[in-house]
């Protein structure tokens, strides 16, 4: 039983640290590579999530689901990028900080204009929803096929970062943006292409959090806190530090949620319990962050 | 931009320019400080005549957020530091005073102590943690603080939890306390004020003077010897402070605490306020707290008699309306509503 609940916990933590770091990958990528601040990834999370469950509510597929909410997510990053983050590449943090803040005011309320105040939820395809057995636990196999969709995009990533030319010139903007520039790199197009694509992993962590997560207005912040603090501990631009980050916030945090309630249920009353193991669980995660950054402020990979 | 041996004399000359105009015309800011701190006088007197208690109420509520983005500027216009978790210092003054009136501690100075002492010595752990690092990596652990801090208050479950605590009684000076709305009214003002003056000599001091140079240009101010780390420390503590107050008497105003005093978007809130305004001015963040304060309040109670009932879609959903003023204030201002009708921005 307890073998049994530690390796489930395990793998749910693997894979929330999967859905962390479709996030992280894309994000630091624009971090990186623009040196653009851009706190709404977390509204493209949601409106990932929306657009899915609204495709789902039309079709009951989830194929087309998730196609309309990743399809549908990147378009949504390539319209606010051409009308509002290309105007702050070259500003200062603090404008870009206001303005992906303003967006994230409003995205908030568009969901709730189009979808109305009330969470919206979505089912498990078909094919993943009978639980199967785990060493003895009945499992959603869905989480299963979660992690294998985030590890097949981390490779399909690492191919493109490290084996194209494409990879090879996202490289070269991130280490030396002015340099690329002035080879003849077309710069415009490229941060185009980068925003887009963090927003379609955006939106591809919010289709594949939707079925196990309530979708609601403001449910990208408490993931965009926690992708900041992993790509802040990673280093800013590297894809590997998110990766690695990513996978340890991922497990501590599911791993802390779930068992320092049962060992500091033997010392305090039961509920009180559930609440100061979900703060220390929080707290662990940014005591890491402090003494990574303490030690080394570029962060681990950087 | 001249950093320099001359920043004294050029600082003096400034102040007898200053001096002088003062005693013969009247320059626009302090023409503008005027007209804004008699107005804010002036509103418990206008509020027996129209709009009642409740116009003493969203007064104080914009005197303390302006009290706290003075505090937020000191680091973020004069520091050039953007911290995104001022809300926690707000936070931090209000829970101080929350948690002592329910222990039975009512006494004023006693809030003011353990506030004061507790937020001093965290922004002293905190800031010289998340001073080490710079830019981006600054905004975002500064954020994270602040929300580790949302998180451990949610938690207080002998204080509310989520729910937040209702605080039964107010700060008590000896035979005075503040549970009367006028006289809440004005010692915030005054404290306003008062930190206003404050921030005006400080950033002249050459305190202040470090500071900003070190804003403009880290690398030559180290080299010229100053231990830069320890001048924006000690500003990150102060602007800290100024926080903590703006949370006790943010305490005394609603009679409640809740973790969403410390929410990220309080942060933000205060940025807006500032940038607003503007940066690197000392009337620009009071400036910033009062026009952004009454959009809000306008926006979500919007009662203009739009056709097609436009009036219920914009006050139910006020937010995306000010999302998208956000959004045009990052991108159209570049010196903030005062720090235009100045014409000069933080200039060395």
């Amino acid at each position: 039983m307890t073998t049994a609940l530690v390796i489930a916990q395990l793998v749910n933590g693997v894979q929330f640290g999967v859905l962390l770091f479709l996030m992280s990958a894309g994000l630091t990528l624009v971090l990186g590579i623009m040196n653009c601040i851009n706190l709404m990834h977390g509204s493209l999370y949601m409106m990932g999530a929306y657009l899915a469950a609204a495709a789902y509510g039309q079709t009951h597929s989830f194929l087309i689901a998730a196609a309309a909410g990743v399809l549908g997510t990147m378009m949504v990053g390539v319209v606010v990028e051409r009308l509002v983050m290309s105007r702050l590449y070259s500003r200062s943090h603090l404008d870009q900080v206001l303005a992906t803040f303003g967006l994230i005011l409003f995205f908030n309320e568009v969901v709730r204009i189009v979808w109305g105040p009330a969470a919206l939820s979505m089912e498990m395809p078909r094919l993943f929803a009978q639980p199967i057995d785990l060493v003895g636990l009945p499992y959603p196999p869905y989480r299963f096929a979660v992690l294998g969709v985030g590890v097949l995009v981390a490779g399909a990533l690492y191919l493109l970062i490290h084996k194209t030319r494409t990879g090879i010139v996202i490289r070269a903007a991130s280490a030396n943006p002015a340099m690329t520039r002035s080879l003849g790199v077309n710069v415009k197009l490229l941060n185009m292409l980068v925003f887009g694509l963090g927003a379609a992993l955006a939106g591809l962590a919010g289709v594949m959090a939707s079925p196990i997560v309530a979708i609601q207005s403001g449910m990208g912040e408490p993931i965009l806190i926690l992708t900041l603090v992993i790509i802040v501990t990673g280093g800013i631009g590297s894809v590997r530090g998110a990766f690695y980050g990513a996978l340890i916030v991922g497990v501590v945090d599911t791993v802390g949620r779930t068992f320092l309630p049962m060992l500091l249920r033997q010392l305090l009353e039961h509920s009180y319990a559930q609440a100061v193991s979900a703060t220390i669980t929080s707290m662990s995660i940014y005591v890491l962050m402090a003494i990574v950054l303490a030690v080394r402020p570029q962060g681990l990979f950087r | 931009m001249t950093i320099s041996l001359h920043l004294n004399e050029q600082e003096r000359t400034a102040a007898a320019t200053g001096r002088a105009a003062r005693l013969g015309r009247m320059q626009p800011r302090h023409a503008a400080a005027l007209v804004l701190f008699a107005a804010l006088a002036a509103v418990p007197f206008i509020a027996t005549f129209a709009g009642g208690p409740y116009l003493v109420t969203i007064a104080s509520r914009i005197v303390i957020m302006a009290l706290a983005a003075i505090g937020l500027n000191l680091v973020l216009g004069y520091g050039g530091l953007v911290s995104f978790g001022h809300a926690l210092y707000i936070g931090l003054g209000a829970y101080a005073v929350g948690i002592a009136t329910q222990h039975g501690l009512d006494n004023g100075l006693a809030h003011i102590a353990i506030a004061l002492g507790a937020g001093g010595l965290l922004a002293l752990v905190l800031g010289a943690i998340s001073l080490r690092t710079s830019g981006m990596a600054f905004i975002m652990i500064t954020l994270a603080f602040a929300q580790m801090a949302y998180v451990s208050a949610v938690s207080l479950r002998g204080y509310g939890g989520e729910d937040g605590l209702q605080i039964a009684g107010s700060s008590r000076f000896g035979p005075f306390d503040l549970s009367n709305a006028t006289v809440l009214y004005y010692v915030a003002f005054v404290l306003l004020a008062a930190v206003a003056l404050l921030t005006s000599r400080l950033v002249v001091s050459r305190f202040g003077m470090v500071l900003r140079a070190t804003k403009f240009n880290e690398q030559r101010m180290v080299a010229l010897g100053f231990k830069t780390f320890r001048f924006k420390l000690i500003a990150y503590v102060i602007s800290a402070m100024i926080c903590v107050i703006a949370g006790i008497l943010q305490a005394n105003l609603t009679h409640f605490v809740s973790p969403a005093y410390m929410q990220w978007t309080v942060s933000g809130e205060l940025i807006v306020m500032v940038v607003l305004g503007g940066m690197a001015t000392v009337i620009g963040p009071i400036v910033g707290a009062v026009v952004l304060l009454l959009i809000e309040d306008q926006l979500s109670g919007i009662d203009l008699g739009l056709p097609g009932g436009a009036d219920a879609f914009v006050s139910a959903h006020w937010l995306a309306f000010l999302g998208l003023f956000i959004v045009a204030t990052a991108l159209v201002m570049k010196r903030g509503l005062y720090g235009t009708l100045v014409g000069e921005g933080d200039k060395l």
